[in-house]
């Protein structure tokens, strides 16, 4: 399905495919001492990255205690700007980064499509992934998931008074009193904006942004608002960031409307030609390891595909969730509308 | 009489020896800016008429600044955020500078102290200061008011994220330019004129107003003009503050079209107005400054009259200390409870306290070192690059010693229409190819940088010049020194003060450029500026303030510095006479 999706892609952009580019997903490897060794020698690996920078570096930091060594250089900045950044990089003839992450979907089909990945599958994703989490042709695979969910402070409004749908979002009370993160710089907006458009069409958006919504730009940020008591409610923003916040004591409850919530999924892939091409091969296979992915789930708030991981009670899991998800194809198709028009209701 | 002409002959034979390099300086000066200035506004206006898509000749992108109401939107923000800017920043800063420069006001020292750390301050580090000061509801000053005035949480008293605080929040760190040189100005402006005007009968008031004022006037219109083109071409400040507003001013608006997928040909376009109101603003800067003659330091001069204040004297200080806390001592406060507290609202209580913020830029945060480093090599390269170029310039240009010297001026002063981010794409379009291979290195970012600060480095220089009568070097010349030799023993000693003083401006604003910056950077060559900006993106307020209060300490060692170097000699307070 997957497959057929991509090739789908990749003929209405009219780009030729080679058979070659597209073959099997080549066989799975493991961390052997020889990779390590080679690693090591190569000294450092560079992480683009639009996980939140904390969780990024607790993540290099845990990488480079089981393999001392290696520098990880961690490069954060929100998924649009990561996809801009490299995409300058790359048209320039600059390669700088090792491996790369973003949360949204339609980067990695388009980086397979223009060839800037090298396929390899760690053993892990190949024993441990579901089929839908990685790619057929091993160039990508699910590295993270989140939600990007509705919540407010629990101390400052009252579980009969706070939303319970999306809808109720524009009821008049709420005006004044949200924030909301932008689908031009954060990959996991763009992709709950895509939803929520297919689900309650542009009307909701349209009267949303009558709200005097404030406007930030990460989807990390709207938990951290809240934190600072700057708005009491987030119209969409990282249910990790909110995860991590919970953990320190700071009063956030999460809302899972009944119509469904956006789930954004964070691929990873090698970049083909890295500077540091054993380093990377080290690092991917890492990201994927049930350490690195219990880390994640534990102090990031992130969900896993890894069937070994286990949440932390207090969390709802992911099978009670109402979830919406996203159609990479249909989504690129839709940037420029979404951008557009969400211009046109938030100004900016 | 033998003697006279005996050392005629000694001197006529050195003037032979020594071969006058004005020429040469000037082919090699004219290059050097003709490539920094004129190859990325090439690379613009090329690609202004370029359609993204396939390539070919197109004037679509023209088309678009006039039917995209959004676009239109930005500029007309953009323009009154300027204006406002502009007049806010000479308002303030023309009288602090009087008080300051020409009054017996306690603390003058410290004042001009004071006022340097509030340009010393990345503006877009204002801003995320204002933003916990003042956001609507979390703000401290907002949360403190509600306690004072008893109102419950509705009760908003200041929103900065509005058109006039963005406005004010700018200001704030932006009319430093307007008092430095108003400052500068009055220092130089001899007791002999405003003693005519005493003799004559004018009260202190008439004097100021007939005499002061119009010798200052140049350099309140440099100033101002300096902070409506800083304001105009500002990307962080408005990127902090505009966007949670909802909406754009131009830089901003030229940002987003960057995004996936960029629209190079509009936002290259859309630069093009911006160009056009810069070159008006400097004609008419221009016309008004070409009316009169303003030189001020003569062969003969005397020192600076001060007024006593007297009964005026405390409310001048209230004045003055207002100003100062609003551009220093709130926000300072600000970024150093943010630094050491738990989350920027929580109370300032021991519970509250916490170094992990420290902890996290210091030893978990892998950008720090690195960007440190950059920034700093940056700054002092730039700054000497940029100051050596705006000297020879500047003298070329207002000593008109060779035809065509104009034209330097214009080249030096043109970047100031480019804004940064437009600046960038330019730079990253000539830079960026097979040919140069600078994008990913250091030295894209020192020409971009060079590039941007050379206005403000020359506008300085050449007000400096400007006030020193020829009469001196001309004393130098016919003795027989060439051009270099009196710049050197003649000029540069008298201009001592502002030469140091541009070398700081260069520093200062290299260290908090942004725009340009956050195109042209990639992992190796951060700077912190841009991680600050990246922090501020996912709302690390904490790891901000830290880094900030790192960059802050960094640039004022270095102006320090500066400002005691032997060899430059110690800014002197008195003028030399002549």
């Amino acid at each position: 399905m997957l497959t057929k999706l991509i090739r789908t892609t990749a003929l209405t952009c009219g780009l030729a495919i080679t058979g070659s580019a597209f073959a099997e997903a080549p066989a799975p490897y493991d961390i052997t001492p020889e990779l390590i060794e080679a690693a090591t020698s190569e000294g450092s690996v560079v992480f683009y990255t639009a996980t939140d920078v904390a969780v990024a570096e607790q993540l290099a930091e845990l990488f480079k205690s089981t393999y001392p060594g290696i520098e990880v250089q961690v490069e954060r900045a929100g998924s649009e700007r990561v996809f801009q950044r490299i995409g300058q990089e790359t048209s320039s003839g600059i390669q700088n980064a090792d491996v790369i992450e973003t949360s949204d979907a339609v980067h990695f089909e388009y980086f397979k499509r223009h060839e800037w990945l090298e396929a390899m599958v760690p053993q892990e994703v190949a024993d441990k992934w579901p089929e839908d989490e990685k790619d057929p042709d091993g160039y990508f695979a699910a590295y993270r998931a989140h939600l990007s969910v509705l919540a407010y402070r629990s101390d400052m409004l009252d579980e009969a008074d706070a939303p319970k749908t999306w809808n109720d979002l524009l009821k008049p009370e709420y005006s004044g009193k949200m924030v909301k993160a932008h689908p031009g710089y954060s990959g996991t907006v763009m992709s709950a904006t895509y939803s929520l458009v297919e689900l309650l069409g542009w009307d909701y958006f349209e009267q949303l942004g009558a709200q005097d919504v404030m406007q930030v730009q990460s989807s990390t940020e709207p938990p951290k608002k809240l934190a600072q008591g700057e708005r009491i409610i987030q119209a969409d923003g990282n249910e990790y960031n909110i995860f991590r916040l919970q953990d320190e004591g700071v009063p956030i409850t999460i809302v899972y409307p009944e119509e469904g919530t956006p789930i954004a999924v964070g691929n990873a892939g090698v970049l083909a030609g890295a500077p540091h091409p054993n380093a990377a091969k080290l690092f991917y296979a890492f990201l994927f390891s049930h350490e690195a992915q219990q880390l994640n789930s534990d102090s990031g708030g992130l969900r896993s595909f890894h069937p070994d991981v286990v949440e932390k009670d207090s969390r709802t899991p992911l099978s009670e969730i109402p979830l919406l998800h996203v159609d990479a194809e249909k989504l690129e198709a839709m940037i420029l509308e979404i951008k557009s028009n969400y211009e046109k209701f938030f100004g900016t | 009489m033998t003697a006279t002409q005996a050392a005629n002959g000694i001197v006529g034979e050195g003037r032979r020896k020594r071969v006058d390099l004005s020429i040469p300086t000037f082919v090699l000066l004219g290059g050097l800016l003709t490539i920094l200035v004129v190859l990325p506004l090439f690379w613009i206006i090329f690609y202004s008429f370029r359609n993204d898509v396939d390539g070919s000749f197109t004037l679509q992108n023209f088309a678009s600044l006039v039917t995209d109401s959004t676009l239109l939107r930005a500029y007309l923000l953009a323009i009154g955020m300027a204006f406002g800017v502009g007049i806010l920043s000479c308002l303030v800063a023309t009288p602090m500078a009087w008080l300051v420069s020409r009054t017996d006001l306690p603390g003058r020292k410290l004042i001009r102290i004071l006022v340097t750390a509030s340009f010393v301050t990345p503006p877009f580090l204002g801003a995320i200061a204002y933003e916990i000061l003042a956001a609507p509801n979390s703000g401290v000053l907002n949360v403190l008011a509600r306690k004072l005035l008893r109102q419950d949480s509705s009760f908003v008293m200041f929103d900065i994220y509005t058109f006039s605080g963005l406005v004010f929040a700018i200001a704030c760190f932006t009319f430093p330019y307007v008092f430095t040189l108003v400052s500068n100005a009055l220092d130089r402006v001899p007791s002999d004129l405003e003693d005519a005007s005493a003799i004559l009968g004018g009260k202190a008031l008439t004097t100021v107003r007939k005499v002061t004022l119009p010798l200052v006037l140049p350099a309140m219109l440099a100033g101002t003009l300096i902070a409506i083109l800083q304001a105009l071409t500002m990307f962080g400040s408005p990127a902090i503050l505009a966007l949670p507003a909802g909406f754009h001013v131009i830089t901003t608006k030229i940002w987003s079209l960057f995004q996936f997928p960029p629209r190079l040909g509009v936002a290259a376009a859309a630069a093009i107005p911006l160009l056009v109101i810069t070159v008006m603003l400097l004609r008419t800067q221009k016309t008004i400054l070409g009316r009169k003659g303003y030189t001020v330091m003569g062969g003969k001069s005397g020192t600076p009259r001060i007024t006593e204040l007297g009964r005026w004297k405390w409310p001048s200080m209230a004045f003055v200390l207002f100003i100062l806390s609003l551009t220093i001592f709130l926000p300072y406060g600000a970024i150093l409870k943010t630094a050491f507290m738990q989350t920027p609202g929580a109370g300032l209580t021991w519970e509250n306290f916490t170094l992990r913020h420290w902890n996290f830029v210091l030893f978990e945060f892998s950008a720090t070192q690195l960007a440190l480093k950059n920034t700093l090599f940056l700054g002092i390269v730039t700054a000497t690059a940029v100051t050596a170029i705006a000297v020879v310039t500047a003298y070329l240009v207002t000593r008109r010693s060779i035809r065509g010297a104009g034209y330097l001026g214009i080249l030096a002063t043109a970047p100031v229409a480019v804004p940064g981010i437009v600046l960038g794409v330019g730079l990253f379009l000539s830079y960026a190819n097979p040919t140069f291979q600078l994008y990913g290195t250091l030295w894209i970012l020192l020409i971009a940088f060079m590039t941007i600060e050379l206005p403000a480095g020359y506008q300085q220089m050449s007000s400096s010049f400007a006030g020193i009568h020829p009469e001196l070097e001309d004393a130098g010349r016919i003795m027989g020194a060439s051009r270099l030799r009196t710049l050197w023993d003649i000029t540069a000693p008298l201009l001592r003060t502002s030469i140091i003083a541009a070398w700081c401006f260069v520093f200062v604003g290299t260290i908090r450029e942004l725009s340009a910056t956050i195109l042209l950077t990639t992992a190796n060559t951060k700077l912190v500026s841009v991680i600050i900006y990246d922090l501020n993106e996912s709302g690390d307020l904490g790891a901000i303030c830290v880094l900030g209060i790192i960059l802050l300490a960094v640039s004022f060692t270095v102006v320090c510095i500066a400002n005691n170097i032997p060899v430059l000699g110690r800014a002197r307070n008195v003028m030399p006479r002549g």
